[in-house]
């Protein structure tokens, strides 16, 4: 173990970065290769509504103007590699004096603490589950519970949303109906703001740990299964080591390795993975902005949240290769 | 028979004191079509400071013997009857805690797979400490350390290797450490099993004489599983041979290998291969029983040279037939003055 090795550090550096740059290549790319553009298709849309739009030809030549559209293909390119660099990805086609920047940014710290929270929480939650699920020791009665509590699993999370949302928001309101904090609260660092902030974030956190828990239980218990029949664990009961000591030093921390590899991909796609949660609740955060963008065909956006979304699992992966030898001691950092 | 037989064979151990007991031991496996017989009822002794080989062929039933003396048969497996005397209590009747608490520091375990026996996330030192600490309390860090450092010299394994993880270590170290871990609590009882089977025959030759000497200056008592017949010459004083479940013969090293008594020991004896001949195996293989649904009889009548008529209807009980030796056969009879003739001595000279 010890610190990591500056060849490794460089050269996994180095493939973070040519992810990132592949596929922001492919976003540019992929609309570029389809018939048509985006302000013809706009026109277009508008003929058919209104019948006759005057000037169209005027207008699409001022917009492919004014957006660089013109141009030979490479310079847009060029221009497009350099406006990702300074984070700039234009304007937002639906909300047009507002950057699509300004919008990820807003966008962006919301559905982070959600969803960093809920599904933070769902792994504790489903691995913990899983684990005393298969472990002998535990009362039968919690055995059954458990795979009862996992029926939720099967239900996909929009429903589990709309249910939580009956029941809690409107029959018994408990919790607000939607928004990510109260309309009269200021934001900031004060006590009501953050326990609004809470009181919003409490459902929509609640139907993703619902449906997404069981997930982890089962595929933790079906590490500690594996893991129950290894000989080091019948070496361990061998030594009448205590019961709970086996469960977590030589089960739980042997079987939680994969899931932990499963986790960091699974907070790379954390913020496109409840985009209907976010907007059943109509909660401000990337969930919303990309369903927004895509009913309002708004490409620019769709662009820059795109590359988030890339950022964000190059990122998780990144740091998952990073910190694995800490967790595991078989994996190192390789490089001589 | 059983009770002149049983005082005459402690007499002939020089009155050592029988530190393990076990009787009537059945584990049966369940299936769907029926519980396999793994384990049918085997009795032994095991004396202090002895060693004693358990010997037969792949599914003969040695280890989960072993798992059934140490209680470490799961589902589908479970003990069905059977005793298990050591210090004085049965372990197959006491309570889970006071079983976890016997468990290493009466009988330790040196085990198979020594590759995949260390917890792999754990370093060396701290699987050996676990195991102290549990049974004995916290220790002070230094302490410890000069402890477990011992037990390292003891083995033959050097002190770097402390702080390192089992995948460092080769195949050899491993095994080791096991032996290391066994010998931490100064156990009455170590059951070894086979556990060097895994290694090459260098290696298996040093961990062996390792096993060993530790032993020897520890004075603990073992038993040692395998199939290895050379092996077991060099290295157990005496040896049980099982067969389906059941122990056909036990006796003294010596008495098994230049006279063995049941036609398996025999064959078991033969078929250890020669440098200097080529010969055909004379034990045939695949034409055992069903083990799920034992012939009446001998267990071993189906595969047996000598098989008789009596074989096919009466379980041959175990007999001595010369001090040293048991033998459960029906061409051992006891004549009515004590003595004991082989049946085929009869038929070839009349």
């Amino acid at each position: 173990m010890g610190p990591i090795p500056r060849n490794y550090l460089m050269r996994r550096l180095g493939i973070f970065f040519l992810t990132i740059f592949l596929a922001a290549t492919i976003i540019w790319l992929i609309p570029r290769l389809a018939p048509g553009d985006p302000i013809t298709a706009m026109i277009d849309r508008m003929t058919r509504t209104a019948g006759y739009v005057e000037n169209s030809d005027v207008i699409i030549e001022g917009w492919k103007e004014r957006f660089g559209l013109n141009d030979p293909l490479p310079v847009q390119y060029v221009r497009y590699l350099g406006n990702l660099v300074t984070l700039d990805f234009g304007y937002s086609l639906a909300y047009f004096p507002t950057t699509v920047s300004q919008l990820i940014a807003q966008a962006l710290p919301w559905t982070l603490g959600l969803l960093l929270i809920a599904v933070t929480i769902t792994f504790l939650i489903g691995n913990f589950l899983g684990a005393i699920l298969a472990w002998t020791r535990t009362p039968r009665l919690v055995r059954y519970l458990i795979p009862l509590a996992m029926i939720f699993t099967s239900i996909p999370s929009i429903l589990a949303a709309l249910f939580l949302l009956y029941i809690f928001a409107f029959l018994l309101n408990w919790f607000p109906m939607l928004g990510s904090y109260e309309l009269g609260v200021t934001p900031g660092l004060n006590l009501e703001f953050i326990s609004s902030v809470i009181k919003h974030g409490t459902l929509p956190a609640l139907s993703i740990i619902l449906v997404s828990f069981g997930y982890w239980a089962l595929g933790m218990r079906g590490m500690m299964i594996t893991i129950e029949g290894e000989d080091y664990m019948h070496l361990a009961r061998a030594k009448g080591l205590k019961s709970f000591y086996i469960l977590y030093r030589y089960m739980v921390r042997n079987a939680i390795l994969p899931q932990i590899t499963a986790f960091a991909i699974t907070l790379g796609t954390l913020v496109s993975g409840q985009i209907l949660v976010e907007y059943i609740f109509a909660y401000k955060g990337m969930g919303t902005l990309i369903y927004d963008a895509i009913v309002n065909q708004d490409f620019a956006v769709i662009q820059g949240t795109s590359f988030i979304l890339i950022v964000m699992t190059a990122l998780a992966v990144l740091i998952i290769d990073l910190a694995y030898p800490l967790i595991d001691p078989r994996i190192s950092h390789g490089g001589k | 028979m059983s009770e002149a037989i049983r005082k005459s064979t402690a007499e002939t151990y020089e009155n050592k004191e029988v530190v393990l007991d076990v009787k009537d031991l059945r584990v049966y496996y369940e299936t769907p079509k029926g519980d396999v017989l793994a384990v049918d009822g085997i009795h032994f002794k095991l004396y202090e400071g002895e060693t004693l080989g358990l010997v037969g062929e792949s599914g003969c039933g040695k280890s989960t013997a072993a798992m059934g003396i140490l209680q470490l048969i799961t589902p589908p497996g479970r003990i069905v009857t059977g005793e298990v005397w050591l210090d004085g209590s049965n372990l197959l009747a006491m309570s889970e805690e006071e079983l976890r608490q016997r468990r290493w520091t009466k009988l330790a375990l040196i085990p198979q797979g020594a590759m995949n026996s260390l917890n792999p996330t754990m370093r060396i030192s701290q699987q050996i400490r676990d195991v102290i600490e549990t049974h004995e309390g916290k220790k002070r860090g230094d302490d410890i350390k000069q402890r477990i450092l011992e037990l390292f010299k003891m083995v033959g394994l050097p002190g770097r290797i402390y702080d390192m993880y089992p995948h460092e270590l080769s195949g050899g170290m491993k095994q080791r450490v096991c032996i290391a871990m066994a010998i931490a609590l100064d156990p009455m009882v170590i059951i070894a099993d086979e556990s060097t089977s895994a290694l090459d025959v260098v290696v298996q030759r040093v961990v062996a004489q390792t096993m060993l000497r530790v032993k020897e200056a520890l004075g603990v008592s073992m038993i040692m599983i395998g199939h290895d017949m050379g092996l077991m010459a060099q290295m157990v004083d005496r040896i049980a041979v099982m067969y389906a479940g059941h122990i056909v013969e036990i006796a003294g090293v010596e008495e098994l290998f230049y006279k063995p008594g049941h036609p398996y020991s025999q064959l078991l004896i033969e078929s250890v291969p020669s440098l200097t001949e080529r010969k055909p195996l004379k034990i045939t293989e695949g034409i055992t029983h069903d083990p799920r649904n034992p012939p009446p009889g001998c267990i071993f009548q189906l595969r047996c040279p000598f098989v008789m008529d009596e074989c096919r209807r009466v379980k041959p009980p175990i007999v001595e037939i010369r001090p040293h030796q048991q033998v459960a056969c029906h061409l051992f009879k006891q004549q009515e003055d004590g003595s004991i003739i082989d049946v085929r001595d009869i038929a070839t000279n009349p």
